[in-house]
């Protein structure tokens, strides 16, 4: 039997089918971290792809900058309940990162700056669903909201999303990150509605 | 595995915490508990059954069955209006929870504890307090509460008794009361140099509120010594909610 709020009717703005189950649409840009903003100066910054088999890939901020850049519009569904959609990004595909890079591995474990760190499957990386962007909405990222550079993977919960991303660690095992070990799904499809462990 | 299952929850009783604010006790039969600092999503259906849900922070430990949630209300919102203005006693909504296992505070913890607030960002703050005296944790607490005005305060009349062991501080954003020492303006690295705890005892900090506070705070918190790692935040208030 399902339990009715007396009087309740909602806003039901219509999003079409765009809208996972329990999201709502907002259109402002919330903020969501666990700790405080890290400052990544440039000159100092870089992002590597480390291999099962200990091979390590670096790429200095130049030499990311100087990779062919996507602009991807996708929607992105946040955890906490709130959606955006049609949100601009630019950045390098995850494909071309991985392009010379040789593995067997089926899991990555995602790390940032400030100690963040996020596991997915390593196939929701690649195929065109996964980017580290470096500017939103034509703008360069803010350092809040992940600047100089972010991981986004729109298909999955933003909190796979890492900000402020350093690096990702190849894995024959899965290693559960940051808020998969705090109560969250370990997987977190927004359409499956997978928020917390259990779902 | 534990799975987070929906529970009818009936409204018990509503007050006003603020013009604009109100705490809600529900009972929840079956309620697993919860730490200081954790939220629940509450979910209402429609008669015709469209769904809406948000999260909100646990005000304060359970007491059996009952829980308690203190809530804003944001204009022109889905779902604070129906819980803050439309809900009567004896209504019923669905609870899930408790969530989040990283802002939470636990009785067993010793470390000094400061609580940095903006606003509703007072609520899981306000949790970790009254766990603390529930507890008989002797746990040095520090408590900034920054707010508009004296008007916007939450659980005002409890801060106010005495609770030792907890020092409370208001900065007031917009406008002070009468003959305050502080004039009203946003937190500064004197507040929490003040107010706060030298970075050489090792306080864990919590910091709840609004992005652009939960920001500064947190960056000011760092420029005073604190490690990052024991600087927790939990971005809190209105994105439609």
């Amino acid at each position: 039997m399902s339990i009715i709020s007396r009087g309740f009717r909602g806003k039901r703005r219509d999003a079409g089918d765009r809208l996972p189950p329990g999201q709502y649409l907002v259109e402002d840009f919330p903020v969501l971290s666990a700790g405080p903003t890290p400052r990544v100066p440039l000159d100092r910054w870089e992002f590597a792809i480390d291999t099962e088999a200990e091979q390590t890939h670096r790429w200095s901020w130049e030499e990311f900058m100087a990779l062919p850049a996507e602009t991807p519009t996708v929607d992105i569904h946040c955890v906490t309940k709130w959606s955006k959609l049609d949100t601009t990004w630019e950045g390098v595909s995850l494909d071309v990162l991985f392009e010379d890079v040789e593995t067997a591995a089926e899991y990555a474990l995602v790390y940032s700056y400030g100690g963040y760190t996020t596991n997915l499957p390593l196939e929701d990386l690649l195929d065109g669903k996964a980017w580290i962007v470096h500017r939103f909405d034509g703008e360069e990222l803010e350092p809040r909201h992940g600047g100089p550079a972010r991981l986004i993977v729109p298909h999955l919960y933003f909190w796979k999303s890492a900000k402020w991303v350093r690096g990702i660690r190849l894995l024959n095992d899965d290693w559960p990150g940051f808020w998969e070990t705090a109560g969250y799904h370990n997987y977190g499809d927004p359409w499956r509605e997978q928020r917390y462990e259990g779902d | 595995m534990r799975r987070l299952t929906w529970r009818p929850a009936e409204l018990v009783h509503s007050s006003a915490e603020t013009a604009t604010a109100r705490t809600l006790r529900f009972r929840v039969p079956g309620w697993p508990g919860h730490l200081a600092g954790q939220h629940v999503d509450v979910r209402l259906t429609a008669e015709d059954g469209y769904t809406a849900q948000r999260s909100y922070s646990v005000a304060g430990p359970a007491d059996g069955d009952l829980i308690e949630l203190t809530v804003e209300t944001v204009p022109d919102g889905e779902v604070s209006p129906y819980l803050t203005e439309d809900m009567r006693v004896g209504d019923q909504v669905e609870i899930r929870g408790p969530v989040g296992g990283w802002f939470v505070w636990r009785p067993a913890d010793q470390s000094p504890v400061l609580l940095v607030g903006g606003g509703s960002g007072i609520v899981p703050l306000m949790a970790m307090i009254r766990a603390r005296r529930q507890a008989g944790s002797r746990a040095p607490f520090r408590l900034l509460y920054s707010l508009r005005d004296p008007a916007r305060r939450y659980y005002a009349g409890e801060l106010r008794r005495p609770d030792p062991g907890l020092d409370v501080t208001y900065l007031y954003t917009r406008s002070a009361p009468e003959g305050a020492a502080r004039p009203a303006r946003r937190i500064g690295l004197d507040d929490l140099a003040e107010g706060g705890w030298p970075a050489s005892f090792e306080p864990e900090c919590y910091v709840c509120g609004p992005t652009g506070f939960v920001e500064a705070a947190a960056d000011l918190l760092l420029a005073l010594g604190h490690a990052p790692e024991r600087i927790r935040t939990e971005r809190f208030g209105p994105t439609g909610g």
